[in-house]
């Protein structure tokens, strides 16, 4: 396994964040991680790359692990070794994630030279290269330009070179797609699916899409208010989804021949990281099928099928729009 | 590029020509006019007559600005009335100290300043941070004369480092500079930590450091050069400043200067040189002004292409 999570548990301050989270990812292999705003994506993404620190966030219990070598504890100087290197992050909006005063081609030469220690002129041959692979027209003049002389589609792709630039194992994209215009998001979505099989690296993915899940994911795992509500393979989960609330996501897709009124979104907010419950189901306030166990209770994962459920009334087999007339 | 800075410079033009009509008339405002101190006590309204028209103070207000304008646009500044000598070697001769002292102070203000606003913006909440902010503004407040003479006590009379007071040698310089320099780099010390924390909770530091990039290169490559902008922006505010503005420190050292030269020349109503200096202190504004504007678009390549 390329990046195996256990049990990771994450505070900023006293406030806990992320409970007992679980999900991994090998090579070859895309992990859609999903969830509302504030269901802790974002922050699972900052944990794995050791920058939560930088925001004051602590791991308070579990594991991660990858390629074999524990991540949880390791010291600031090696982690920095590592991020860039064999893990990239591509960051949530491109229009602000780089340098505005640096040109296109430094920044990205900046990582090749840093982990490769390849000279300023080396490096810019791979950049071009790079550059040219994720289909850049004219990759020279680009590297020369600023980043506010580019579109937003074209600083995504800039992005994901610099993931490219040092040869990652495993990226992890915080919702690369959500800045961009629908038809740029698609091209986006495509070029990462792609380098994940030509390149066999792990690639998790965050979004809120759950067409973007359907296309290109191996694995979901569905967070939400910090605690992991199911994980499983695609298929079964856009198939037959057992927890209520990835069935209330998926009923959040918009499709074609829908009848006007028929497209549900899901009733109430997710709550509030300072009202987390411990022994309930963080869902149980927004659920159709929720009982007094609910209020009470942690659900635990257990099997359910190929996937693992946190929930106490798993949804049956079929495929069903019951749960999202709550 | 080009044609921006050519643009700008033509701009000033009346700038600088509403500058002289303000400069001009608060002068001629003014009670009292130079004649009373070029008169001999006992002297009668006839010899104040002759002079009067001798300096042709007797013509139109209108008359008289556009003599002085035609005159000043063909760099001629005309002769002192009360100091009897050619304005322009009064100016030459106190120019330099003001741009010497001006100058180290920008200098020593600059460097002090960005350093202290790095370490505090790096540190930012920690009580290094809380430290340096506190005595800067401290030292904010205190008013500049104030600090001179502190200083003068501590240094040249206590101990006797440094001369009390005059302007031969560097050593004399040293106090000046230390006075003026610091109330700088209170100012820029300030901008520079408001700054870097505006930058370094931007969305690119975070990639900066998925990238695996050093803190200290962040802050330094990155980070600064975002940080800078509006740094340079006052400090090249400062330039006319720094110039007109040090005459307190030039009285408590006795130190020459276009600070000390306009406040002798305004006391005897020397017109001349009171218009000279202040048109020298306002050009020194608007240049600094235009040289911010230039620096900005220098650093900054989203300035650059708007101005395209």
């Amino acid at each position: 396994m390329l990046m195996e999570v256990k049990e990771l548990s994450l505070s900023i301050g006293k406030v806990a964040l992320l409970d007992r989270v679980s999900f991994s990812v090998d090579r070859g292999q895309v992990l859609g991680l999903v969830g509302e705003s504030g269901s802790g994506k974002s922050l699972t993404a900052l944990a794995l790359t050791g920058l939560v620190r930088r925001i004051g966030g602590r791991i308070t219990g579990g594991s991660i692990a990858f390629d074999g070598q524990e991540l949880s504890d390791l010291p600031e100087p090696a982690y920095r070794k590592l991020r860039g290197k064999r893990i990239a992050f591509i960051t949530q909006n491109p229009m602000s994630a780089l340098d505005a005063l640096k040109t296109i081609g430094d920044q990205v030469d900046q990582v090749s030279r840093l982990h490769l220690g390849l000279s300023r002129k080396a490096a810019r041959a791979h950049t071009v290269d790079i550059l040219t692979r994720l289909r850049i027209p004219e990759a020279a003049t680009v590297a020369r330009a600023y980043p506010h002389q580019l579109s937003g589609g074209m600083k995504q792709r800039v992005v994901i070179a610099m993931a490219l630039a040092a040869d990652a194992d495993l990226i992890i994209a915080d919702e690369p797609t959500t800045a961009l215009d629908v038809t740029v998001q698609a091209q986006i979505v495509m070029i990462l699916s792609e380098l994940v099989r030509k390149r066999n690296i792990g690639l998790i993915l965050i979004t809120h899409d759950m067409g973007v899940v359907a296309q290109i994911c191996d694995k979901v795992c569905v967070l939400y208010a910090g605690r992991v509500a199911e994980s499983g393979p695609v298929g079964q989960l856009f198939d037959t989804p057992r927890h209520p609330y990835s069935a209330a996501l998926i009923g959040c897709i918009p499709r074609e021949c829908m009848a006007p009124g028929a497209l549900k979104g899901i009733p109430g907010t997710v709550p509030s990281a300072l009202n987390y419950g411990a022994e309930c189901c963080r869902f149980a306030s927004r659920c159709a099928r929720a009982d007094a166990l609910c209020h009470t209770t942690r659900p635990l994962p257990h099997s359910q099928g190929a996937a693992l459920v946190a929930c106490h009334h798993p949804q049956g087999t079929a495929a069903q729009p019951e749960a999202l007339d709550v | 590029m080009l044609g921006f800075a050519i643009r700008r410079i033509l701009m000033l033009v009346p700038v600088f020509l509403a500058v002289s009509v303000i400069i001009f008339l608060m002068i001629h405002m003014l009670p009292g006019d130079p004649i009373d101190n070029l008169l001999r006590i006992g002297a009668g309204p006839d010899q104040r007559a002759a002079l009067t028209e001798k300096y042709g103070l007797d013509r139109p207000l209108y008359e008289q600005y556009l003599y002085w304008i035609g005159n000043v646009v063909q760099g001629d500044f005309g002769n002192a009335i009360v100091q009897r000598r050619p304005v322009a070697s009064l100016i030459g001769q106190a120019l330099p100290y003001s741009l010497t002292l001006g100058g180290l102070a920008l200098l020593v203000s600059t460097v002090l300043g960005i350093t202290v606003g790095i370490i505090a913006a790096s540190f930012k909440g920690s009580w290094l941070d809380q430290g340096l902010m506190g005595g800067v503004l401290f030292g904010s407040m205190l008013p500049n004369f104030w600090i001179g003479l502190l200083l003068i006590l501590v240094f040249s009379v206590s101990l006797g480092w440094t001369p009390v007071s005059g302007a031969r040698g560097w050593e004399s310089l040293i106090l000046p500079v230390v006075t003026i320099g610091l109330g700088g780099t209170a100012l820029v010390a300030r901008v520079t930590r408001v700054a870097m924390i505006d930058a370094q909770g931007r969305d690119f530091v975070m990639l900066l450091h998925a990238k695996g990039v050093h803190p200290v290169v962040i802050q330094l490559r990155h980070v600064l050069r975002h940080a800078l902008i509006p740094v340079v922006t006052i400090l090249a505010l400062r330039i006319g400043w720094i110039l007109g503005g040090a005459v307190t420190v030039e009285v408590v050292f006795a130190r020459p200067g276009l600070g000390s030269l306009l406040i002798k020349s305004l006391n005897q109503h020397d017109y001349p040189v009171v218009q000279a200096s202040l048109l020298i202190l306002a050009m020194a504004v608007l240049l600094g002004t235009l040289l911010g504007d230039l620096l900005q678009a220098a650093m900054d390549p989203r300035i650059r292409d708007n101005l395209k």
